[in-house]
């Protein structure tokens, strides 16, 4: 073989491997992406089966259902029909997460600015570690928790307290049940912490330190620095809380076994009650007939899946916009 | 014409590693004082013991004294706040807030000291914008975020920023190294007007700038004051070799 020859083989050679390396590539890159689609495909699934088993109940009471106000699977006169409306899951639902995020956001804020502010790194480390730990918690612990430590402590102590001081309001008034509304957003205030803690963490670490000098030098105390901070992750943070809201309106374990599970268009926080997700994990066994009633609590589940998703693609949204915010004031 | 700052022995540490070694030097009262020397030698450091930000980074130390008007701002009683209203600064990067508007970011530091009166704001607000030549551009948008101005005019806002709350030094770290050439002629000319009320301590890198603006210039090499004299002195004649070379441009 002349020389010439030798390299021409020897390119061919390299041209031919790198078309095999080629398609191999492209063979993995349609996989991979085949894989990924099955996500929009599973996600499709669900809505369509939600909707399809609660087709019947949509038919039935239509848009009412949204404010309808009782729910009565067996209803005492056998002759009249089963009737559903969800406004009480709806108005449980969302007290309970208004409840948690009123508890939760502020306390989480303060665990997120203690550590990108004021904390020294050792000591961050070890509260980083235990915040993302109650995240590892399975909600059904916490619902454990919930019922043998926390309903007796609250019942017992703080709720007849918050009665003395705030039972002129209509929330704090009448009986004190320690299974109630309170105790659910109490219980969601505690799950929410870690999701809405470890993302604003992440949002102030990220605010420049030329934002902190800039007030420093201003002559700010340590707590106008955190604001300063607070400020510039402001839409980070929303995004935060938002994510924990997601969190708080779809919670379910931990909710069923400390709000009392009653169907109630409550007005104070300590009487019991139930959310769109309490209600479905509660009641699917026994919904077996009439079909109807199966469909509404598949309508149930398919509000409370719009609202997540909602929620949650917000969430997203806002915090997606507001990195890449601060993304492009860095590069400037 | 008095001395405004006074330092003496002055040293610093990041970690174990010296950065400033045995500074002593005295800045007289509203006059253009440039500290210039190589890359690393110390300029920073320097400016930011003056105003006690130096202390902020992890495992930093400072001995020493500095004197403001004749008191110690490293002295056992002195709130590093306060010291810092007294003596602003403005860094290397323009550093407006973004999500304060023009009119917010030029009163931010007044807010920090209570004052809420609208009136006096606005006051301040064009008296500052003003003095940082800022105000012409800008005073039809006030309600505008910092971070949408050029970045001249942010780093004059942020100039804007130092002077509403009135300080009496005024520290630079080479303000215009950021800026094109236009932007930076602003900013010069600027820092002549300030001289007339103000002490201004300059770092800067660039030695006709600081032939240009400044009265008096110090050269600092690794970490030690090598020279301090009149502008007109170290650049026409300096003492020491080492500052003819940098000056000559042989390193550096
Ligand atoms: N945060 C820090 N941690 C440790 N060492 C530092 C830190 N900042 C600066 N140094 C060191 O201190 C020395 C002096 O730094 P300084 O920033 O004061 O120099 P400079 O004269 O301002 O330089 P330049 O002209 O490049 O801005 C340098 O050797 C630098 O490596
Ligand atoms: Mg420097």
């Amino acid at each position: 073989m002349s020389q010439h020859e030798k390299s021409q083989n020897f390119l061919s050679k390299i041209k031919s491997n790198r078309k095999k390396r080629f398609s191999e590539d492209s063979v993995f890159r349609a996989t991979v992406l085949l894989i990924a689609c099955n996500i929009f495909i599973i996600l499709g699934l669900i809505i369509f089966k939600i909707t399809q088993g609660a087709w019947l109940s949509i038919q039935t009471y239509g848009i009412k259902f949204l404010w309808g106000t009782t729910w009565q699977p067996f209803p005492p006169d056998p002759t009249v029909p089963p009737s559903f409306g969800a406004l009480p899951l709806i108005w449980g639902t969302l007290i309970t997460s208004a409840i948690a995020l009123l508890l939760g956001v502020p306390i989480s804020l303060g665990i997120a600015l203690a550590l990108s502010e004021f904390a020294p790194k050792s000591f961050n480390y070890i509260i980083s570690f235990f915040v993302e730990l109650l995240a590892a918690i399975p909600s059904v612990i916490y619902g454990l928790w919930g019922i043998f430590i926390l309903i007796p402590f609250l019942q017992n102590n703080l709720y007849p307290q918050l009665q003395a001081t705030l039972g002129f309001l209509p929330f704090f008034q009448g009986t004190i049940r320690g299974s109630s509304v309170l105790t659910g957003g109490i219980i969601l205030a505690i799950m929410i912490i870690p999701t809405v803690s470890a993302i604003s963490r992440d949002v102030f670490a990220a605010v420049p330190n030329s934002q902190r000098e800039a007030i420093i030098a201003l002559g700010a105390t340590r707590w106008e620095k955190a604001r300063i901070v607070m400020g510039y992750g402001r839409s980070g943070v929303i995004g935060a809380i938002m994510l924990g809201l997601g969190r708080a309106v779809g919670e379910t374990m931990a909710i069923t076994m400390v709000i009392g599970n009653s169907f109630n268009m409550f007005t104070s926080l300590f009487e019991p009650g139930a959310t769109l997700a309490s209600i479905v994990a509660n009641e699917f066994t026994e919904a077996s007939s009439p079909p109807v009633y199966i469909s509404a609590l598949m309508e149930a589940g398919l509000i409370l899946f719009a609202l997540a998703i909602a929620v949650n693609a917000s969430a997203r949204l806002v915090i997606w916009r507001s990195t890449r915010k601060i993304k492009e004031a860095e590069m400037l | 014409m008095r001395y405004k700052i006074e330092i003496q022995s002055l040293s610093a540490w990041f970690g174990s590693k010296q950065v400033l070694q045995d500074i002593t030097m005295r800045i007289k009262e509203n006059v253009v004082t440039a500290i210039i020397g190589p890359s690393g030698c110390g300029k920073t450091t320097l400016i930011r013991c003056l105003n006690r930000m130096h202390e902020l980074t992890p495992r930093a130390k400072v001995t020493g004294r500095v004197l403001l008007d004749g008191e110690d701002i490293y002295g056992e009683n002195v709130d590093p706040v306060t010291v810092r209203r007294r003596i602003g600064m403005v860094f290397q990067k323009p550093n407006p807030f973004p999500m304060m508007s023009i009119y917010d970011n030029t009163v931010a530091g007044l807010k920090l000291n209570g004052v809420t009166d609208k009136k006096r704001l606005d006051e301040v607000v064009e008296k500052s914008l003003r003095a940082a030549h800022l105000w012409d551009e800008v005073k039809s948008e006030l309600g505008k975020s910092g971070a949408s101005l050029s970045g001249g005019q942010q780093q004059r806002l942020c100039i804007a920023r130092a002077l509403a709350i009135e300080p009496e030094v005024i520290l630079m770290d080479e303000p215009t190294s950021a800026l094109d050439p236009t932007a930076a002629a602003k900013i010069e000319q600027l820092i002549r007007i300030l001289a007339e009320n103000y002490t201004v301590v300059i770092v800067t890198h660039n030695m006709q700038q600081a032939a240009r603006v400044s009265d008096f210039t110090a050269f600092l090499y690794l970490g030690k004051l090598v020279e301090y004299g009149s502008t007109k002195d170290i650049f026409e004649n300096p003492k020491s070799e080492l500052t003819e070379k940098y000056i000559t441009g042989e390193f550096g």
